[in-house]
């Protein structure tokens, strides 16, 4: 079985995000990268499936050369392979998709992983339309697997519940938390990444189709005023909630 | 211009973003002229259709099968490509749920479309629909533009009004899509429920415990709160990364981003990625004994006190308010 997983390399979620000089994408300075947390249940899942089944996990990430910190992380994890698709071109998750697409096409792999969304753009995109682009079933936001005889069972948080989908391999799945637990890199894990190559190659060629004109931070929150000190305000609370806010 | 919107079901139901976005292709065909086109996908689904015209659907189409009371992304993604294709529409509007988000990318590819994801906004300038999307889990918003010939937005739930839906209901259209078994190589066999909870991403009040609740056993004075308020429980990653509570309670970075009416956050210091997930809620309401949380900062009102003493009583008196006890 041949497994591939694509990583995206992000921003640390306790990161204080600036708008950049650009106006349209963030101050970098200052920001440490890592791993985008859902990339982790993914990576994570396809070791398991190898370590049931023997084969071997690639890992993919399209990027500059900062992505290979991430590259060689999912390579201590114990990921076999590690492949850069360089590029330092602003893409949209079409784009994005369209070149992991083709690199994917010619490793051919069994099971296709990504995690549910990257915590930058939060599109929740590329791995569905990787999926499409391949021809390719898939199961997004996923938080169990059972794969026997090429036959797979998935469950998927939905609003309320989970959806228990049923599809074949080849497949593209999205990790959700709680699909598993991540392993830290162990000692011999970061002895032998280091010695293991990351292959560069050039990510193919894709405009984007959606263009960003402006970012700006959220408008700020005032903060409100302080009710009380012990459980005497909660009258006052009600009524405030009753008769300013109105919400209840 | 036409615009298509999926008018998602369960259980031949339409959900209440349906209705959202619905309303919202309205607003904007309102400015630049055209018309909305709503799709109804699933088993039985014509009854109900009629009542997208109330808000402000033109058309209605229906594409029924038995087999897609449930979804399937394959099935569904193929028979909304071919109604947009078929119906010439420039903008495809799909709710940003869990079905709308795992629905739109498949769609986006059919139509060699791109995708503004879970927009917030919709305003229109020079003609063309310019869309508000959070990026960085709301830690920055960007604006965009859609710039293929075919345009897709989904659209977050709870963020746009629906109305009142009492325009005129409007006639039903059945579409025929041929459905073969390769249409379903992905499918969902059946929903597993979690019994009478609300989920907080369509929650419209929203009750979360934090670390300060000291241990799951605690939990049921939340629950309790929640309840009388018809509310949905919501934890903060401490806890559910503790164990003390299931990660779809999740708020925040790595769990869901809301906006509700209120939300009610009980112990919980408030780190960078939980108020990203939760600060436009409309009124935020703190509980918590440190009065340096930073929860205070985003916070409509707040009590410093001992979420023990003040939640059970806050419980008590808003079932008197509402007449509950």
């Amino acid at each position: 079985m041949k497994y591939a997983v694509c990583i995206n390399h992000v921003p640390d979620t306790a990161a204080k995000i600036t708008v950049g000089s650009d106006g349209k994408t963030i101050d970098k300075g200052g920001v440490s990268y890592v791993i985008s947390p859902y990339d982790e249940f993914a990576i994570e899942e396809c070791l398991r499936l190898k370590e049931k089944n023997g084969g071997e996990v690639t890992v993919v990430s399209l990027g500059s050369d900062a992505h290979k910190e991430s590259l060689r992380k999912a390579l201590a994890m114990g990921v076999d392979k590690a492949v850069l698709l360089k590029d330092d071109s602003t893409r949209d998750s079409f784009s994005v998709a369209r070149a992991l697409a083709d690199c994917l096409q010619e490793i051919s792999p069994d099971v296709i992983f990504f995690g549910k969304q990257s915590v930058d753009y939060d599109d929740s995109a590329v791995g569905l339309m990787v999926a499409e682009m391949l021809g390719l079933p898939s199961i997004s936001v996923i938080v169990k697997l059972e794969i026997a005889d090429g036959k797979v069972t998935a469950e998927r948080e939905v609003e309320g519940g989970r959806e228990v989908v049923e599809t074949k391999l080849p497949a593209v799945f999205t990790a959700q938390k709680g699909l598993n637990e991540p392993r830290y890199p162990s000692l011999k894990g970061i002895m032998a990444a280091k010695s293991k190559p990351i292959e560069e190659r050039p990510a193919s060629a894709a405009p984007p189709k959606v263009e960003v004109l402006g970012m700006q931070k959220p408008p700020a929150r005032l903060a409100g005023r302080i009710v009380g000190t012990d459980a005497t305000a909660v009258p006052e609370l009600v009524r405030l909630l009753h008769e300013e806010a109105k919400v209840i | 211009m036409k615009i298509l919107v999926f008018a998602e079901q369960r259980d031949n139901k339409f959900k209440k973003p349906a209705f959202e976005a619905v309303k919202a292709a309205r607003t904007i065909v309102d400015q630049i002229g055209g018309e909305v086109i709503a799709l109804a996908v699933g088993s039985s689904v014509h009854s109900i259709a009629g009542t997208l015209g109330g808000y402000g659907a033109k058309k209605v189409l229906v594409v029924e099968h038995a087999r897609l009371g449930l979804y399937s992304s394959t099935a569904y993604s193929r028979i909304v490509a071919e109604v947009a294709s078929a119906q010439q529409v420039a903008i495809v509007m799909i709710p940003a749920t869990a079905l709308g988000k795992d629905l739109a990318p498949r769609v986006a590819v059919k139509l060699d479309a791109g995708v503004a994801a879970d927009c917030t906004a919709l305003r229109i300038e020079n003609g063309e629909v310019i869309a508000t999307r959070p990026v960085y889990a709301g830690k920055a918003l960007t604006d965009v533009r859609v710039t293929s010939v075919v345009k897709i937005f989904t659209l977050r739930p709870n963020v746009f009004t629906a109305g009142s839906g009492d325009g005129e209901a409007v006639p039903v259209e059945h579409v025929a899509v041929q459905l073969s078994e390769q249409d379903f190589t992905s499918a969902v066999k059946e929903i597993k429920q979690s019994s009478g909870k609300i989920d907080v991403a369509e929650a419209d009040i929203i009750v979360t415990g934090g670390r300060g609740m000291k241990g799951p056993e605690h939990f049921p004075m939340i629950e309790q709160l929640a309840q009388a308020l018809d509310a949905a429980v919501g934890a903060s990653r401490a806890v559910v990364d503790a164990g003390w509570r299931p990660h779809e309670e999740q708020v925040g970075q790595t769990g869901k981003t809301v906006s509700p009416s209120l939300y009610i956050a009980v112990g919980v210091s408030g780190a960078i990625q939980h108020l990203a997930g939760m600060s436009s809620s409309k009124y935020i309401v703190a509980i918590n004994k440190d009065k340096d949380a930073p929860i205070f900062q985003v916070a409509t009102y707040g009590i410093v006190a001992d979420a023990f003493e003040v939640v059970p009583a806050l419980t008590a008196e808003i079932k008197k308010m509402l007449g509950k006890s």
